[in-house]
């Protein structure tokens, strides 16, 4: 947006509304995950110790909001007054002056409780530009029974090849148990999300110095070709059509010996009211290959305050409250200690109530602090992100890349045609915007 | 014309007419059913179809999370506002070119149909930007007219073809009686037209309700509809379709039922001059 | 027989439509045609002039426009295929003297109510899905593998889920059409020995035509924009990206707003050259 069109626009408008009177209602933009829901529900306990401050929720499917959102702040719409973001926006939005920096959230804030490696995505230049609601790195969730029945075990710490190997000893098509669901659904923080985080571990990476894409490398050819031979063999049906909501519902009613995904899963599977497997649940480290990085993300689902909002005091007076240590210990009075939002503070894996009740927080944790977006291959890169770059234009770009994978696992084109066409599409975007 | 064959004719008929009938509606029986199943019910195999416990459960969780009410007022208020403000332009339009034909009139109509074909989403910056000019973003007003506007060229065409079939002859007895032009519209155009109207009313109604692009890119809460209902359901995490049934069912019933009720007035008017 | 009176009149009545129509095209046009002269690229806040042709020399080089092209034909021609065919056959069938007429057409009729998110929605998760789908279980049931719809047929499930919602439609213009059609005139041919298929090709398949005419182009108008089935099932993968589709990933996914105007400019020649088309080759039938 610029000011020629801006003063364009201006002069043609009729009337440009303020509506500075009734600053006191917040409009929260949220996709419609558990633990945002669960935060919607406890909206009253907010109201009540604000009774000032009203508030709007609009919980959309993330690529509702996504699009809804993104085309709000580029526009600068104003229509959100808090905006569930991650950490792959949170960078450019920041940088581009579209976010309200958090910098004096309160004293019972305490932002040097937050994980280092969360506050670090969420941080440009020194500000915080949202604050953590959860976040999660990805790691192997697994069946222990079946694991057990397979006659394996499994590492804390597992390999590609063993994690090969349990898939098949534990698939069996017959009574629809499939060795490993993993993500094929096509766009960028779903296949992708998996795959270039799988792909570090592989050696493989996006840009090389110099921003030119990778996809014709070796690496990315063992990626890919062992992600396709894993899932055709032992994957389920169907399963380029799999997202995360896909594979937890298919986790959930048995139907996958591994799953590896989001660490926030694990309150899901481990949840006897949803899940049917909940008692026979393990835990482990994403894969490596021996290369010195994990196939596993880095993640936070955060809220922001849009530059454009008309209501940032209370926007920020939410957002205080959403992602305090308090709001931690009213969902566990509310819900219990397993369903409180994960991966945003220090002081919750020190907390023994949780670590208690939360069986996975531990591998969270370490999950979590293994992931290192500054340098999340084994070769050096120019962006930061571990599944991501943080790029404008990576979102489009690694969504038609997914979409090039998707359609491999579909078996509609072979590793070497994706591969190269994802290079050519690659190559073409990259020269398009400059580098 | 008595034949022998006839009942056995009919029965095969209605047999076959019933199957076709239930496997078109099924798809929207099997949600409302699963919307009263449980998530582990709904998934279950094989399939339970009535011999289940039914549970409102599934409602009451959708109603907690959103206010339908609001959301099915904005539906109501976006779909009657724009039918009302589109069949208020559209009438004098198609009127005056199914009477008063000049020249141009079937190019106008063709230019009118055009621009139905412009892809919303290629216009979607151009029209955001001039909303926040207005500060109309997430209003119920602009959302009208955009609706009207979209539907506007399908029921002037739709009007204008039911208008021609209304004989012209009549008219001239009455300008012979010395019928002015509001008498000619009012007593002699009107009850004939009120049919064509009528379907052209229910037919706009239902193309605003389900309209789920502007609809959804243009809302956050004052003006958001029922589509915007549903898009919270699609897919959350978890067993969900129960509750996306039971979403499901809730956005498309106040319509179904409008259109059950006045399907045989839908269905007069909607020929667009097919019939002659 | 006009008078000069009523003429004004008449312009005067058709000024509102015409006007209103005129500001919705060409305000978003033009501004559309400005921005796709330009780098409009709000992520990276460039707002630059002037990229001439560029955009749209970027956009009509890349492969995934002319595959766009082709999805777009195939999607329209395969919908209009079943919707015409089974509005026919339906609208025969709903005009023989059968036992509870109105319901079965109610239920005929009902899907056309029914929004195409949720539709696609249902037809999603709740058939297609090849785990939990209905369609997987009744394959399993009779010992098949269930397939995998969305995947394996992408295109093709889409068509379906389209042909569903559009099929009444078709049938209630067509219903109405052959219920216009002089009965004796069939049952004259029927006593001259004609059989059902010569009748039907003879005399109700001419008189149909003007109704499928309308079908055809009236389905066409809102098909070329189809958006919410493609968005909610594969989101665009598979081979099932529609110029409308692509358009969308361009200004939205890649926030690329002069590429993707200069794709919507470039849509909108195109469709009204379908359209175009369409008026030319069946239009007569129109005429009165």
């Amino acid at each position: 947006m610029t000011d020629t069109l801006r003063a364009l626009m201006g002069a043609t408008a009729l009337t440009a509304v303020a509506l500075a009177a009734q600053a006191e209602t917040i409009t929260i933009a949220t996709v419609n995950n558990g633990d945002m829901i669960r935060m919607q529900g406890l909206t009253s306990h907010f109201t009540d110790m604000h009774p000032d401050i009203t508030v709007e929720w609009v919980t959309l499917e993330e690529n509702v909001l996504r699009q809804n959102v993104t085309t709000d702040i580029a526009t600068g719409g104003g229509q959100y007054d808090v905006i569930t973001i991650g950490t792959y926006e949170v960078p450019i939005w920041g940088a581009n002056g579209w976010l309200v920096a958090l910098d004096d959230m309160g004293a019972d804030y305490n932002v040097d409780d937050l994980l280092p490696a969360v506050r670090g995505g969420l941080t440009v230049d020194g500000h915080l530009y949202a604050s953590p609601f959860y976040g999660e790195s990805s790691m192997v969730m697994y069946r222990t029974d079946l694991m057990e029945a397979a006659g394996l075990e499994m590492p804390e710490a597992p390999t590609w090849e063993f994690i090969r190997e349990a898939a098949a000893a534990m698939t069996d098509r017959d009574n629809e148990v499939y060795g490993i669901c993993l993500r094929g659904k096509a766009g960028w923080g779903e296949n992708m999300a998996f795959l270039s985080a799988m792909a570090n571990s592989f050696g493989a990476r996006w840009f090389d110095m110099d921003w030119r894409p990778q996809f014709d490398t070796e690496a990315w050819s063992n990626t890919l070709t062992f992600y396709l031979d894993l899932m055709t063999n032992y994957g389920p049906p169907g399963a380029s059509n799999n997202g995360f909501n896909e594979n937890l519902a298919l986790f959930q009613t048995g139907k996958c010996g591994m799953w590896i995904d989001a660490t926030v899963a694990a309150s899901f599977v481990t949840n006897p009211t949803d899940s049917q497997v909940a008692d026979h649940v393990g835990f482990a480290l994403a894969p490596d290959n021996g290369l010195g990085r994990r196939g596993n993300w880095l993640w936070a689902w955060s809220l922001g305050i849009p530059a454009s909002s008309d209501a940032q005091e209370a926007a920020k007076t939410f957002i205080a409250w959403a992602t305090s240590s308090a709001y931690t210990e009213l969902v566990a009075a509310e819900e219990g200690w397993a369903n409180v939002p994960p991966g945003t503070r220090t002081s919750l894996y020190e907390n023994q109530a949780y670590l208690d009740a939360a069986p996975f927080a531990e591998m969270t944790l370490r999950s979590m602090e293994s992931a290192d977006p500054t340098s999340p291959s084994v070769d050096p890169v120019p962006y930061t992100g571990v599944q991501f770059v943080a790029i404008p234009e990576f979102a489009g770009l690694a969504t038609e890349v997914g979409q090039l994978f998707s359609a491999a696992l579909a078996g509609q084109m072979s590793a070497e045609d994706a591969l190269s066409q994802a290079q050519a599409l690659a190559t073409e975007e990259m020269e398009a915007a400059g580098y | 014309m008595a034949r022998a064959v006839t009942t056995q004719r009919k029965i095969v008929f209605t047999a076959l007419a019933w199957g076709i009938g239930l496997m078109i509606f099924f798809p929207i029986l099997w949600t409302i059913l699963t919307s009263f199943k449980t998530e582990a019910t709904a998934i279950a195999d094989p399939p339970v179809f009535f011999n289940f416990d039914w549970t409102l459960e599934n409602y009451r969780v959708v109603q907690e999370r959103s206010d339908y009410m609001r959301y099915l007022w904005n539906s109501v208020a976006l779909a009657l506002g724009s039918t009302f403000l589109g069949i208020l332009i559209a009438v004098p339009a198609a009127w005056s070119m199914a009477f008063v034909p000049a020249r141009r009139t079937k190019d106008v109509l063709l230019w009118m149909l055009s621009t139905k074909m412009l892809p919303a989403v290629g216009v979607l910056y151009p029209i955001r930007l001039i909303l926040i000019q207005l500060g109309l973003l997430d209003s119920k007003i602009a959302l009208i007219f955009i609706l009207m506007l979209i539907n506007l060229p399908i029921i002037i065409w739709m009007l204008y073809t039911y208008f021609r079939e209304i004989p012209g002859e009549i008219l001239e007895a009455a300008r012979m009686d010395g019928a002015t032009l509001k008498d000619e519209i009012l007593y002699v155009l009107t009850p004939m037209a009120i049919p064509g109207i009528a379907s052209t009313v229910l037919l706009n109604i239902i193309l605003a309700w389900n309209e789920a692009f502007w609809t959804l890119t243009l809302t956050t809460v004052n003006a958001a509809p029922l589509t915007a209902f549903i898009a919270s359901y699609s897919s959350p995490e978890g067993l969900f379709y129960a509750k996306l049934s039971a979403a499901s069912t809730m956005a498309i019933a106040p319509i179904l039922i409008m259109g059950w009720f006045s399907q045989k007035q839908l269905v007069r008017g909607l020929t667009f001059g097919a019939v002659k | 027989m006009a008078t000069q009176h009523s003429r004004s009149a008449a312009r005067a009545m058709m000024a509102p439509a015409v006007f209103l129509l005129l500001v919705w095209m060409l305000v978003p046009l033009i501004l559309t045609l400005w921005f796709s002269t330009l780098d409009y690229r709000p992520l990276r806040g460039t707002f630059d002039c002037c990229e001439g042709l560029g955009n749209y020399v970027r956009f009509v080089s890349s492969s995934a426009f002319w595959d766009s092209i082709l999805t777009t034909l195939q999607l329209l021609g395969g919908v209009l295929l079943i919707t015409v065919v089974g509005g026919i056959g339906l609208a025969i069938l709903l005009d023989q003297p059968i036992w509870g007429q109105g319901v079965v057409r109610i239920l005929v009729i009902a899907p056309f109510f029914v929004m195409p998110t949720v539709s696609a929605l249902v037809w999603k998760n709740m058939f297609m899905n090849p785990v939990n789908g209905l369609f997987a279980h009744a394959f399993k049931a009779v010992g098949l593998e269930p397939v995998d719809w969305l995947s394996q047929f992408p295109l093709f499930s889409i068509i379906l889920i389209v042909s569903w919602q559009w099929l009444p439609f078709a049938t209630l213009i067509l219903l109405t059409a052959i219920q216009s059609l002089d009965s004796e005139q069939l049952e004259a041919a029927e006593m001259d020995g004609a059989g059902p298929l010569s009748r039907f090709g003879y005399i109700t398949l001419p008189h149909l035509a003007r109704s499928i005419t309308v079908v055809v182009l009236i389905q066409t108008i809102f098909l070329l924009s189809i958006f919410a089935e493609i968005f909610v099932t594969t989101g665009g993968a598979f081979g099932t990206r529609t110029l409308t589709y692509l358009v969308y990933q361009r200004v939205i996914e890649s926030q690329n707003v002069g590429l993707g105007s200069a794709g919507g400019i470039i849509a909108v020649i195109l469709a009204n050259i379908v359209a175009a088309i369409l008026m030319r080759v069946v239009g007569k039938n129109l005429d009165a």
